[in-house]
């Protein structure tokens, strides 16, 4: 059975453009790049250019980008370095929808003293930014917002935010993990003092993420150790991952126009046929600032794990914030923050696609996910046939 | 990835039993959408009060629609008697297992089957003096204390993996604790009994044997008496006995109160020891 | 021009079986092991496997394996858990000889106003246990020793030492990232709480690492974010380099005795044509119990980088000291510990060979050495003036 693969905002396919420029730093140059041998050094070379084609990507300088081992600890990093340079302040400006990488991190300084504020989503996952600039005071550390919602694709104005944080002399980090390689960013102009992305999410492999940190921003590092990264991230450096990382970075420059046309195309097709031929579905998020290639739609009163298996058998690949899949016992926070309701918020998909993604796939998942959910509603005690009556609105 | 049986996937695939029975005589709906799993079960007795027909409907991921599958299943062609003896355990046996994190969907099931009997015969709903201890789900005491003492559960971590208590904010980890301590502080042997490794039963029939043979038989002797194990029967230890036991009228008296206690206390909690019949 | 790698201490080459299980897992099976799918649970099994096949090699328990990203990432994470679970105690006890990613954590803790102890070693590299015992205190919160050294492959006597602060219930760390796979390690045998190792040390891929967690030891974890490896880990897992670390301990296990036995007589080998062709040579901690496959060996009178860069010439690869310190020209922070001379310190060279390297390989570069020292002894005033004595004396 063919792999329908609809879940790239969890995990992306190594390109094979990517895996062939790494896989000779594996076995054959394998060198060490801190090493003073031309065996090594030829490494260095290399991971030099890695750094430029990732810089180039994001409109920064080389200098400011610091390969470290995921988003995860890129995210971890940025927080924890704004608030080591910032001993005395101990606010930190969040939102209620960020990933587990910053959002845990910060329940966990706030349990450590700190004073955090969750920012609310209106119900189509926007930020208030009056109370957003509300929140900023003397005593913040820094701000921490997300580029793109990994869940939803809605966009955060993070560029107008990092401006206020900038005027108020206030870091400003942001997780742009699920943004970039999906839409065009250039931190030149910006305020943004840090960002964090992850080679996985844009056909690079796992293991391998970046922290940006502009110029003359201060900076305390999180793993210590020798020297690598300019003294910024201790330990042997992943030399096969940073190549591909900037292989793929290349690589998603080439691609960006695809992404926001194609991608676009076929994410707009699935989602239209799929809310015209099953009643009661919702999207949730902003359709207008959202990424490309995601959507999230709710099936009401079914649960996201029965339609994930189903699809399963048919070798579509998806994702559900529901609780069954969260791994938690409740649903999704970014829904829950959404104040998506619960008889929603359960059955709800998300379809994250890529450029690899061809218009047959997206028709046979057009055909096999409506008697999926017929059968699941036929099973469900909530789901009234003549419910369906007064859907389409 | 949940790892589900191939029992679990068939049921979640294609399910038994689905829809309402008509004119039912017990009808149940537990759980609610707000949690994530709910289900309604109703059933339908014949004339010897036995059960002819079950269905079912639910909300929720894939054991849950296998449990509820399972359960009219296992329902089918029972008395009511017979229906009430079941336990979420024989739901996630008959499914040849559920993942820990899953267990809520076989309690759930249990719930189900208990009101509904308990609708049939005009119970009410909750019994009183039951308190909500997780809010967030809306469990009571009741049922985490039962989940406690059926299921042996001994941390917070698996009370939520069998009743979903505790797995939303949280703030009754210290609630369920309490119920957790007062329980096994009560039953002291069987918190004890609790901790010892579950014997093979190959392990089981030596240690009844070495037990008979190093603690019972000398005992017995002392006093003219003597014993001699006959067979075992899954948890029935049959035994004859020998001797002045053979005559003595306190010879119940010695199997139940002593050997039976003995045994229970040295192998396994749940063994029953029985004379052989003549 | 062949390459002749004796640097296997700074990192090694990705064995042939470990590129073959890994490559599977970036362009085929890229799925995200934490997804409901199958395409991502099919991973989600080989990451078990991983962890059976590394807990297996290390006579570990599968819950007590931790993938990090690199054996930086375990040590940060070690010493800094052992201080977070006891709030109260603020003294490390770790030796002058560690590795950066201990040493210089250490250091910086010291600024934080941390109390550490670094333990002196004697002239062959050798801790003294009796100061060692003395530096225990009802405050000490943490113990982290290295299970062999880098530089000069020195094995500290780690399990003693960890049944001594198991005696005073004190964490005992060992960043044993030099001596797995190249020494027998049983967890069964020793009362070790935390232990380091890195995968591209033991043919493995680079960017990951591992932290063994002794069951029942009170842990903090690192990153946070995600529900990864049970919590204590968070960020996505890298699926490939954990799969290829299975491998590569696996295969480090099948070919122990093999690895320990050849790389001895390759070491003895090389060391023994030194000695008998270069005078004036001292082999660096060489009385001491010290891993099969290194030596550190000091050429008198001549600057290791001159040596360095000559050998490399001839497709040769050594290094002075550990790679990770390079970059900085001060000499060896581990033979000034040995109290070796200055005049012999600056001409410190480490081989450190593997499985794969040759006889032909030792004789090749005892051969060119030979040549090597003389020509940069030829050039020496202080080696003019010092020959004839010590050359016949």
């Amino acid at each position: 059975m063919k792999t329908i693969y609809l879940d790239n905002n969890a995990t992306t396919q190594v390109a094979s453009e990517v895996l062939d420029a790494m896989v000779p730093y594996l076995h054959d140059l394998y060198g060490n790049p801190s090493s003073m041998h031309s065996f090594g050094g030829q490494v260095a070379k290399t991971i030099r250019e890695a750094r430029e084609r990732v810089a180039h990507l994001i409109g920064a300088d080389p200098d400011e980008v610091i390969f470290t081992s995921c988003g995860t600890e890129s995210d971890n990093t940025a927080i924890l370095s704004a608030l080591a340079v910032n001993p005395d302040k101990r606010h930190i400006v969040t939102s209620r929808v960020e990933h587990p990488a910053v959002k845990a991190l910060c329940e966990h300084l706030r349990e450590k003293g700190y004073g955090v504020t969750e920012l609310a989503v209106d119900s189509e996952g926007r930020l208030d930014m009056e109370q957003y600039e509300d929140s900023l005071t003397r005593e913040t550390a820094v701000v921490s917002l997300m580029w793109a919602n990994n869940e939803t694709g809605v966009i955060f104005p993070v560029e107008e935010a990092a401006r206020l944080a900038h005027d108020h002399g206030i870091l400003f980090h942001t997780d742009a993990v699920q943004a970039v390689g999906k839409i065009p960013i250039n931190l030149r102009d910006t305020g943004i003092s840090m960002l964090s992305l992850s080679g996985h999410k844009l056909h690079a492999p796992k293991g391998v993420g970046v922290l940006y940190v502009r110029k003359g921003t201060r900076y305390s590092p999180f793993l210590i150790g020798g020297h690598q990264e300019k003294g910024r991230r201790g330990g042997t450096e992943n030399t096969a991952s940073i190549i591909a990382l900037g292989k793929a970075c290349e690589l998603a420059e080439r691609n960006m126009e695809a992404e926001n046309t194609k991608v676009k195309y076929l994410r707009d097709k699935l989602e239209a046929e799929l809310l015209k031929r099953i009643p009661n579905s919702r999207v949730n998020g902003d359709r207008v600032n959202r990424l490309p290639n995601t959507t999230n739609i709710s099936f009401e009163f079914v649960e996201g794990e029965g339609i994930l298996l189903l699809m399963d058998g048919f070798g579509i690949c998806a994702s559900s914030g529901s609780a069954c899949t969260s791994g938690s016992l409740q649903p999704s926070h970014v829904l829950r923050a959404m104040g998506v309701p619960f008889t929603m918020a359960h059955g709800s998909v998300r379809f994250s696609l890529s450029i690899y993604n061809t218009e047959d796939e997206i028709d046979l998942v057009i055909e096999k996910l409506p008697p999926i959910i017929e059968r699941l509603r036929s099973m469900s005690p909530y789901w009234k046939p003549e419910t369906s009556a007064c859907v389409n609105v | 990835m949940w790892e589900y049986t191939d029992k679990v996937k068939e049921h979640f695939i294609n399910p038994r039993n689905v829809g309402e029975v008509e004119n039912p005589d017990g009808v149940a709906e537990v759980g609610s959408i707000a949690c994530g799993d709910a289900l309604k079960l109703t059933f339908k007795l014949d004339e010897n009060k036995k059960i002819v027909d079950a269905k079912f409907k639910t909300f929720g991921c894939a054991s849950a629609i296998a449990s509820a599958s399972a359960l009219t299943e296992i329902i089918k062609g029972m008395t009511l008697e017979e229906a009430m003896k079941v336990t979420n355990k024989d739901i996630a046996n008959y499914l040849g297992g559920l993942p820990e994190e899953k267990m809520h969907c076989s309690v759930l099931g249990q719930q189900a089957l208990e009101q509904a009997i308990g609708n049939y015969k005009g119970a009410p709903k909750k019994e009183p003096g039951e308190q909500i201890i997780c809010e967030c789900f809306g469990i009571t005491d009741r049922e985490i204390e039962r989940a406690i003492q059926e299921n042996h559960l001994t941390t917070v971590q698996e009370v939520t993996n069998y009743t979903k208590a505790g797995g939303g904010c949280g703030n009754c980890h210290e609630k369920i604790q309490a119920i957790i301590d007062r329980i096994y502080s009560g039953a002291v042997p069987e918190a004890k009994v609790e901790k010892k490794p579950r014997l093979s039963n190959l392990q089981k029939i030596r240690l009844i044997e070495e037990t008979i043979e190093k603690e019972i038989r000398p005992s017995l002797k002392h006093d003219g008496g003597d014993i001699d194990l006959i067979d075992i029967v899954g948890n029935r230890v049959i035994v004859a006995t020998r001797g002045t036991c053979a005559t003595c009228h306190a010879a119940q008296l010695t199997l139940k109160g002593f050997v039976e206690y003995k045994l229970r206390e040295l192998v396994s909690p749940e063994l029953v020891v029985e004379e052989e019949s003549p | 021009m062949k390459t002749v790698y004796l640097d296997n201490n700074a990192t090694t080459q990705v064995a042939r079986e470990v590129l073959e299980d890994m490559l599977p897992y970036f362009h085929d099976y890229y799925g995200n092991p934490s997804s409901i799918h199958s395409f991502g649970g099919h991973v989600a099994k080989k990451v078990t496997e991983a962890h059976q096949k590394v807990a297996s090699f290390l006579g570990a328990k599968d819950e007590e394996i931790i993938f990090t990203s690199c054996g930086t990432e375990s040590d940060n994470t070690a010493i800094l858990s052992a201080l977070a679970v006891s709030p109260d105690k603020r003294h490390i006890v770790t030796t002058t000889v560690e590795h950066p990613a201990v040493k210089v954590l250490c250091e910086h803790l010291a600024e934080k106003g941390y109390r550490v102890t670094t333990l002196d070693v004697d002239g062959e590299g050798n801790i003294d246990m009796n100061q060692y015992k003395r530096s225990l205190s009802d405050d000490t919160a943490a113990v982290s020793i290295m299970w062999a050294n880098n530089e000069t492959g020195v094995i500290f006597p780690v399990e003693e030492a960890a049944r001594i602060a198991h005696d005073h219930e004190i964490l005992f760390h060992t960043d044993a990232v030099q001596a797995v796979g190249k020494i027998p390690i049983d967890m069964r045998n020793n009362a070790i709480d935390m232990l380091s190792l890195s995968g591209h040390k033991l043919h493995g891929p680079k960017g990951i690492g591992v932290l063994y967690l002794r069951e029942g030891t009170r842990f903090s974890p690192f990153m946070i974010g995600g529900h990864q490896e049970k919590g204590r880990r968070s960020g996505t897992e890298n699926t490939a380099s954990i799969i290829g670390l299975g491998e590569a301990c696996d295969l480090a296990g099948r070919r122990l005795d093999t690895e320990i036995g050849w790389t001895r007589q390759l070491r003895d080998k090389l060391e023994a044509g030194i000695q008998k062709s270069i005078p004036n040579v001292r082999i660096n901690g060489g009385k001491a119990r010290r891993l099969p496959n290194t030596s550190n060996i000091s050429f008198q009178f001549v600057e290791s980088e001159m040596v360095l860069l000559l050998l490399d010439q001839l497709g040769i690869c050594a290094s002075s000291g550990s790679a990770c310190a390079s970059g900085s020209t001060e000499t060896s922070h581990v033979l000034r510990a040995m109290g070796v001379p200055n005049a012999m310190a600056l001409g410190a060279v480490r081989f450190s060979m593997s499985v794969y390297n040759t006889s032909e390989e030792i004789d090749y570069v005892v051969d060119n050495l030979r040549d090597i020292v003389r020509k940069l002894r030829q050039r020496s005033p202080d080696w003019k003036s010092a020959a004839t004595p010590l050359m016949y004396g």
